[in-house]
């Protein structure tokens, strides 16, 4: 279980990174925490020529507020955010997620915009941060993009991420005192990947809602406007009114043919709801 | 968690004032050095000039060998089975009636029967660069039909993993007492019972560094092996060499559990790589490797019927089991140990007056079964515990209740049951009794009937078993298996300082018996604890043995110290009669000294006189001598029967089908305990590794074979997270036939667990009309038949 032989590289700004990358036309992968890049090396299921390591790059390092959102850079730890070391805009929600990714060792090293370019379905971030509605940059050589998670996130390991792009960074927007969060996962054993996730970000006084379906075998489902899962309206009554079997055909829908399967994700998915709380 | 409990029984020190005697509750000696990253496995063995091996494995279940491609500048760093001239393949037979005998080419030969099986060996300088050559080798495969299910390979038209066998079954075995008896019985249950394949994942993998030494003509094998003296004479009868030409040593091991038990293909590969090569070789298996390729356990198939009155007596059990025994016979427990098992002993340790078991051991193509702790006791437990249940609710009884209508009592002890196991002593009500009171049945049942808040279920289930251990010559003599137990020989030596030395054949991959040899010996000799050294793990410095298998060690090497130090001891007393100028009739040893009226001499200064001023003593002084090998046997040898009772509360969530363990009791009785801490230790490790076979572990394989849980990531095993605080209660009802009493006790933990939580599962999930019969519990499983009975419930309604 050794990697097959690749060039390392280690630069120290994202511009030379970012060359790197673009002269290795799609043969390089990009390093950060490594949790799940490190065992797919030495499994051999990625053999690339060339890793790039950006774990010196302290402008991924940064996390700041602007605007009202807040920006995390790619390199922002699970850890960072589980120990509030980051500032935070979600009211606890993304704390509480982090300090249950994984385990501690993992989230000690593991980087929130690795996280999300793995785009493993199982992980957390993909579901919760789709749910808070997010957005995540890229960055080429040729410039910058932005797009919602949900949209980053293309299907089981699989991202919007172009050859030579890299995620720059994660814009959280700050979460609504009137809107409630639930999240809820369910795991075979401590620490393990999900294989059912639920996520709810429902704000009665604004009548909206995002409900995230996550751990299926592709893409999270995301639904950003999800008053049809309420009987067509978001109010102060809406856990009364989650109707699961809209949720039930999503799942149809996304090709979750197995009904033990459908039902645990819609059980999860209810108590994330039912547990949601300002 | 264990001073929690409030449950223990401590017992009196035997051996008096000092405490370190049996019975002392002695932290481990070997842990100063194991705890502070020490040990010395494998792995960490480093020679000059060692190279890596990488195996090329075999990426098909099954599939003839048209061609092994190697490039041109790798052909002297790769080896084939056209290059393992002369060595011949493991063959592991059973003298059983009618048992089919398998080759295990140690490089595949014609054709691959498993996926992982060695094709190629690749050696460079570093293992990452031997990894590099073997997957530049290319396979010629042609894919034959995979043979996964072992129901199916029992069918007439399966497809061959051995064609000149004309079927897939290594050995059937019939065992009948007249069930027609039975058969009019007012209860009667049948169910198909299932435990999933697993993978035994000791800490340390197996590992190998092979060295060959001119000057001594010997090959030394280090190996992360359990039973060393086996291991040679495996490597003896492949390799075509003397025993005398081959040493193994087994340094720190890392768990064994059975896994590290068998002869390797890797280790005979790497002996021939190291004698055609001329220098150090070292494989170390990885992760992978242990999950697919090496071996695997557990997976059982029970049809089983069980008879009762309507007060739940029973009346008889008709059973047909099949075990998954992979593509091989393993040396040298072979491949119908664990099936051929099941039949005498499914009937645990309960009465009745019919019995039938028919047994298959099948082949498949998959890697060979191995005995895993508790061997084909855990799979028996689970199936007739999970009946016992079925049997109580046709009954309208409390499940305890059955198990103590049809326990063996003790006042039946020693008692011979339906299949002529000799259960030496025991109270096995009683454990049961303390086991149902100290998980508060009654609490439970009342909590049941108020229902929980949360909306989950609550259940409790109980199991019992039997651990037969230790058995030797008259059980092993009938399996006419390559290995037979017989006198188990230690050596003890005083040391010029009056330390001592102990030599023993077995190995302690966990055990701790660098603590508990040294406290039998302590308790004969009074030799402090930290002045006794055991040696074991090579077989150029101990006694031959067996090694450590079937929780015999404590019964076979600590009866065997005990017999050398009694001798060594009257040695002393006679040499120190001489010096106290004593008849020696008026001598004892007595605390580590030799007494007599007018005075007293240490064992020390007799040693001293021995070795360094025999000048000192009188001429017609024993010769003998200072050093004794002895061997030992129990006075019967039909082995040791410790047995346990486990109750299990368990929280369920029928909607997500989450399982909670809420409140774990084990009450154990062990016989005498050496060191109780020691027993503990060996019980949260079983019961951790039987929380594993209830919940987590499964090796699935798709329909052409192939394994599908190839990393931790999806082969789960239990962490400390999912282990509950378990309460330990022991009993101790000596053994009329061993030393001190003892009895062996490594493996029940890891046997009753997955009958307790599936019996507490069902309890839960009963209301709903949910019966799970299968290990792992998993949440899929249970909600899947959630959903099955719910949709029932409908179409009834």
């Amino acid at each position: 279980m050794k990697p097959a032989p690749f060039a390392y590289e280690r630069p120290r700004d994202l511009n030379a990174a970012l060359s790197m990358l673009a002269a290795s036309s799609g043969s390089a992968k990009i390093i950060a925490g490594g949790q799940s890049l490190g065992p797919m090396l030495n499994l051999r299921l990625v053999q690339p020529e060339l890793v790039v390591d950006i774990s010196g790059l302290a402008e991924l390092k940064r996390a700041e507020l602007s605007g009202g959102e807040l920006v995390l850079g790619a390199l922002v730890t699970h850890a960072d955010i589980e120990d509030g070391r980051t500032a935070d805009v979600t009211r606890g929600a993304m704390r509480t997620v982090a300090a249950n990714i994984a385990y501690r060792a993992v989230r000690n090293r593991g980087t929130i915009g690795g996280s999300l370019s793995h785009a493993d379905p199982a992980a957390d971030w993909i579901s919760a941060l789709a749910a808070l509605g997010a957005r995540v940059t890229l960055r080429s050589l040729s410039g910058a993009r932005t797009m919602p998670v949900e949209a980053f996130v293309v299907g089981a390991l699989e991202s919007a991420l172009h050859a030579g792009e890299i995620v720059e960074a994660i814009h959280v927007p700050a979460r609504a005192a009137s809107a409630h969060w639930g999240y809820a996962k369910s795991c075979r054993k401590t620490g393990e990947f999900a294989h059912a996730i639920g996520v709810a970000l429902v704000d009665p006084a604004a009548a909206s809602a995002r409900i995230v379906i996550g751990a299926i075998d592709t893409a999270p489902i995301v639904v950003t406007d999800a008053a049809e899962l309420f009987g067509g309206r978001i109010a102060a009554d809406y856990k009364e009114r989650f109707d699961i079997r809209v949720a039930d055909a999503l799942l149809v829908k996304a090709g979750v043919d197995d009904p033990a399967q459908r039902h645990i994700h819609l059980s999860v998915l209810k108590r994330a709801v039912q547990e949601a709380a300002a | 968690m264990k001073e929690e409990s409030g449950v223990r029984n401590e017992r009196e020190f035997p051996s008096g004032k000092s405490g370190q005697g049996v019975g002392a509750r002695l932290p481990r000696k070997e842990d100063d050095r194991l705890m502070r990253g020490r040990g010395q496995y494998v792995a960490d063995i480093r020679l000059a000039g060692l190279q890596d091996v990488a195996f090329v494995r075999s990426p098909m279940a099954h599939a003839r060998i048209r061609g092994i491609h190697v490039r041109e500048r790798y052909r002297d760093r790769v080896f084939t089975a056209a290059d393992l001239v002369g060595i011949k393949p493991i063959r592991a037979v059973s003298g059983l009636p009618g048992f089919k005998i398998s080759e295990q080419p140690v490089l595949a030969a014609g054709k691959v029967r498993q996926v992982g099986e060695l094709v190629a060996m690749c050696v460079a300088p570093t293992r990452a660069e031997a990894e590099d050559i073997a997957a530049s080798v290319t396979l010629d495969l042609e894919e034959l039909p995979a043979i996964y299910d072992m129901l199916k390979a029992r069918e007439p038209g399966s497809a061959l993993v051995h064609e000149h066998w004309g079927d897939n079954i290594f050995l059937e075995t019939n065992y009948e007492v007249d069930i027609s008896a039975a058969l009019d019985a007012p209860i009667k249950v049948t169910r198909e019972i299932s435990t999933a394949r697993q993978c035994m994942s000791p800490l340390e993998g197996r590992g190998v560094v092979a060295a060959f030494d001119a000057r001594l003509d010997q090959l030394t094998l280090h190996s992360a092996a359990q039973m060393p003296h086996i291991t040679r004479s495996g490597l003896a009868e492949c390799l075509g060499m003397e025993e005398g030409q081959i040493r193994v040593i087994s340094p720190d091991v890392g768990g064994g559990f059975g896994h590290k038990g068998i002869l390797l293909p890797e280790e005979v590969c790497l002996s021939w790589l190291t004698m055609q090569r001329g220098h150090p070789v070292r494989w170390t298996e990885d992760r992978r490797e242990h999950l697919v390729a090496s071996s695997n356990c557990r997976e059982h198939h029970y049809k089983i019927t069980v008879y009762a009155d309507r007060d739940g007596t029973l009346r008889g059990i008709d059973c047909e089991a099949t075990v998954d025994s992979g593509a091989y016979s393993s040396y040298p427990f072979s491949a119908c140990l664990e099936a051929a098992q099941v039949a005498s002993i499914l009937p645990g340790p309960y009465q009745m007056p019919t019995y039938r078991c028919r047994t298959f051991s099948v082949a498949t193509n998959k890697c060979p079964i191995l005995p895993y702790r508790g061997v084909a006791r855990t799979g028996v437990c689970f199936a007739l515990e999970l009946m016992l249940d079925l049997v109580a609710a046709e009954a309208g009884l409390e499940p305890g209740e059955v198990r103590l209508r049809n326990l063996v009592l003790p006042e039946q002890m020693p008692f011979d049951n339906i299949t002529r196991k000799h259960f030496d002593s025991g109270d096995y009500p009683e454990a049961m009794r303390r086991a149902l009171a100290q998980i508060d049945i009654n609490a439970i049942r009342g909590r049941q009937r108020e229902g929980e808040a949360d909306g989950r279920h609550i259940g409790v289930g109980v199991s019992i078993y039997c651990e037969q251990a230790a058995h030797g010559t008259s059980v092993y003599s009938g399996w006419g298996i390559p290995m037979v137990p017989g006198h188990e020989q230690a050596s003890a030596r005083l040391t010029p300082d009056g330390g001592l030395e102990l030599r023993v054949g077995v190995h302690s991959h966990g055990q701790g018996m660098e603590t508990t040899l040294a406290q039998v010996a302590h308790e004969i000799l009074g030799v402090d604890v930290a002045k006794i050294r055991i040696i074991l793990g090579d077989t150029a410095m101990t006694p031959y043995s067996t090694g450590t298998w079937g929780s015999r060690s404590m019964v076979m090497a600590g009866g065997a110290v005990a017999t050398a130090c009694r001798e060594l001891g009257e040695r002393a007393r006679r040499i120190g009669a001489k010096l106290l100028q004593h008849d020696p009739a008026s001598v004892v040893l007595q605390n580590g000294e030799v007494r007599g009226v007018n005075g007293s001499v240490s064992l020390k200064a007799i040693a001293h006189t021995w070795y360094r001023r025999p000048q000192d003593l009188p001429v017609d002084v024993d010769p003998g001598g200072l050093e004794v090998t002895q061997g030992y046997k129990p006075v019967r040898d039909s082995g040791t029967f410790s047995y346990a009772a486990h109750a299990a509360v368990v929280a369920v969530d029928p909607d997500v089908g989450e399982v909670e363990i809420l409140d774990y009791v084990i009450v154990e009785d062990g016989g005498v305990l050496v060191n109780p801490l020691v027993v503990d230790g060996q019980i949260y490790g079983g019961l951790a590794q039987g929380i594993g076979t209830a919940l987590y572990e499964e090796m699935p394989f798709d329909a052409s074979g192939q394994p599908l849980a190839t990393t931790l990531a999806d082969y789960l095993l239990p962490g400390a997270t999912e282990v509950p605080a378990a309460r330990l209660d022991h009993m101790e009802t000596p053994s009329p036939y061993t030393q001190f009493g003892v009895k062996g006790i490594g493996e029940g933990g890891a046997i009753a667990p997955p009958a307790a939580i599936a019996n507490a599962v069902n309890d839960a999930l009963r209301p709903l009309g949910v019966e799970l019969m299968q290990s792992p519990i998993t949440p899929h499983r249970v909600v899947a038949a959630v959903l099955a009975a719910r949709a029932a419930e409908r179409s009834a309604a």
